[in-house]
């Protein structure tokens, strides 16, 4: 059972993830920013049900989507926001935008551009955690797309076989880019659990709008991945849906994108969240009400930030490329 | 000064490294069984007083390999990495290009990606095209990545270390025929710093702009030229990223000529940035233009006669420089 403040701290998170991505859509499409913005509007339930299971230090790595995970693990909306302008304030100095951002002080060791491209990092940070004789797990998010890849199958092999605390987490939103799961012809098994089963990993699949139910999950693996013995690996796939296009500015011609939209506001895990702590006469509508207000103004306190805060200067151009 | 095998100089060199540093691993295929690739691993528990905890036998999975040492290198750790030879590169070049050199910086230098990934690379005999290739252009245009040819075993065990030692991630490319050859290694703590060419050999007519294992094919090319009247210096580039410009300019300043000479394909092979650049920087002390030395332009073919014709060796050294001062 969660106490009030827990329930009020991860109704908060998901809330700052819908917000900011909010922002960040609003930003994107204004052209206050530009380049790659891929939102995670409709998942927030995930990243926040892994993350409210984990420590800070504990690992994670991202995908191109990464705005979610690096709110739930822990990071300042301030440099976040300033990332995502470019701005010398930003997490990374401005020099990895949306699809890099990344926060090494709670633990979020990046956004991938490439898909597929953390499992191995999550493996090498579970590998150091073990020689530096920390408790520390790693997790990696990851999409319905991305487990197609070969370094999915080097990394869960190699993970389960070194008995390494790694967590794959399965995003799957139905969709890859604009790709169907179920009915693009791209997955030999569509249950993709059944891919854990081949390294022999703990597996779950859970409705991944429902931040209670990733949460029980997570949890059990978290507990067998920090004090088990053997293949301590676990795998968690959490169903769930992609409200927007793959990125902003796409005009989603795969699909009915008022009807993807539906669906969210159908089965939205924010709500879903509020409509369960109502029933339990946990929080209250007013509870809500406060979180919501209180997240407005820090999303406009880093957009400010964000606005506000200077590009970097011209010699940061080989800054942080070699010793 | 001990004379040793460039495989037992690399193999001291990490295991000095390890027992002083224990953010030091060694991940590689077949480590336990046949020691490496090459078995150029061998002796490695020995030298640890048996203890392997440092020692990481993979499965055949370069991609993860490479991969898990970014990772393990963001989390602070130190890896030593063996790709087996220069052809399983391919396989994992967005661990290398995209994980490994980009993290630091696109990251804001939150984390450093401090890791070694050993290389043997060139043809020895009959290998075939899956075997030989030298790739060390490929990565010398990557910013992010250092690029360590070394040339002999007391230069193997100097530059190793270095390359252990610093926080970039290092392509250390190993000329398979080194690792027998012999030399005389100094001992204890030596380390070689990047970005220092070395000169191999003075001389005043013209410059052998060389490295890894054509260092000592371009000696022997001096010495037969010595014998013909031409003096040859012979540079020893050691990395080519960072690339000691000034050493190489300063050489061709004074003897006027270049000759730049790799084992890897000519084409798009890393002479023509050395020729780019003595051409651009040094052009006015240049009494010819620069030549070029590289393999034929195909897959390195297994049938010997064939394979002879890829061999960069002292003699097309010699004949391009003869060419040159004729």
């Amino acid at each position: 059972m969660f106490s009030k403040e827990e329930l009020l701290r991860h109704y908060e998170t998901m809330v700052k993830i819908r917000k900011f991505e909010l922002e960040a859509k609003r930003a994107r499409e204004s052209g206050d920013i530009l380049g790659n913005v891929h939102l995670y509007i409709g998942e927030e339930a995930v990243a926040t049900g892994v993350c409210a299971c984990l420590s800070l230090h504990d690992r994670i790595e991202s995908t191109h989507r990464g705005h979610g995970h690096t709110i739930a693990k822990g990071a300042d909306l301030r440099p976040m926001m300033a990332e995502l302008y470019g701005k010398a304030t930003g997490c990374c100095k401005g020099k990895g935008g949306s699809q890099h951002i990344a926060d090494f002080q709670v633990g979020m060791l990046g956004a991938n551009g490439i898909v597929g491209g953390g499992f191995g990092l999550a493996v090498g940070a579970a590998l150091a955690a073990r020689f530096q004789n920390s408790d520390a797990i790693s997790v990696v998010f990851f999409g319905d797309g991305a487990i197609n890849r070969g370094p999915f199958h080097e990394s869960a092999n190699m993970a389960a076989a070194w008995h390494l605390p790694v967590i794959f987490v399965c995003e799957n939103n139905g969709i890859a880019c604009s790709t169907q799961h179920a009915t693009g012809g791209q997955q030999a098994v569509l249950n993709l659990s059944k891919r854990a089963d081949s390294y022999d990993m703990t597996s779950y699949v859970v409705n991944g709008n429902d931040f209670f139910a990733v949460q029980a999950a997570m949890e059990k693996l978290v507990q067998r991945a920090r004090n088990g013995e053997g293949n301590r690996c676990g795998f968690l796939e959490c169903q769930t849906h992609r409200a927007l296009g793959h990125n902003v500015g796409d005009s989603q011609p795969y699909r009915d994108a008022e009807a993807a939209w539906a669906r969210l506001e159908a089965d939205d895990p924010i709500q879903n969240f509020e409509r369960r702590c109502l029933t339990d006469g946990v929080l209250t509508r007013e509870d809500f009400d406060m979180v919501s207000a209180h997240v407005d103004s820090l999303i406009e306190d880093a957009r400010r930030f964000a606005v506000e805060s200077p590009y970097p200067e011209p010699d940061e151009l080989y800054a942080d490329l070699y010793d | 000064m001990q004379k040793k095998s460039y495989k037992d100089a690399t193999l001291e060199a990490l295991a000095e490294e390890m027992g002083r540093d224990p953010s030091v691993f060694v991940m590689a295929e077949d480590l336990h069984g046949r020691g490496g690739g090459l078995s150029h691993y061998l002796g490695l528990k020995e030298l640890l007083n048996g203890d392997t905890s440092h020692m990481l036998d993979t499965p055949i999975s370069e991609t993860a390999i490479v991969s898990s040492a970014v990772g393990a290198a963001l989390s602070g750790m130190r890896p030593v990495i063996d790709m087996r030879f220069s052809n399983c590169l391919p396989a994992c070049m967005d661990e290398l290009v995209n994980q490994a050199a980009k993290s630091r910086y696109m990251f804001g230098g939150q984390g450093k990606v401090s890791m070694v990934v050993r290389c043997p690379d060139g043809i020895v005999k009959m290998q075939g095209a899956h075997h030989t290739d030298c790739l060390e252009a490929w990565f010398a245009h990557i910013p992010g990545l250092q690029v360590v040819v070394p040339s002999c075993p007391a230069e193997g065990k100097g530059l190793l270390k270095t390359a252990i030692r610093n926080d970039n991630p290092v392509i250390f490319l190993e000329h398979k025929t080194l690792f027998k050859t012999e030399g005389d290694v100094p001992e204890g703590d030596y380390t070689i710093p990047f970005g220092k060419a070395r000169i191999a050999r003075e001389g005043r007519d013209v410059t052998l702009v060389v490295y890894g294992v054509m260092v000592n094919r371009a000696l022997e090319a001096a010495e037969v030229l010595a014998a013909k009247g031409i003096d040859a210096e012979v540079l020893d580039l050691r990395t080519l990223t960072p690339l000691d410009k000034e050493t190489i300019l300063a050489s061709v300043r004074k003897t006027g000529r270049a000759v730049v000479a790799h084992e890897a394909v000519r084409h798009g092979g890393f002479g023509g940035e050395l020729s780019a650049t003595i051409s651009e920087e040094a052009f006015s002390s240049l009494k010819s233009p620069v030549v070029r030395i590289g393999a034929p332009f195909v897959p390195i073919p297994v049938s010997p006669h064939l394979e002879d014709q890829c061999r960069v060796l002292p003699q097309n050294i010699v004949q391009a420089v003869c060419q040159m001062m004729a």
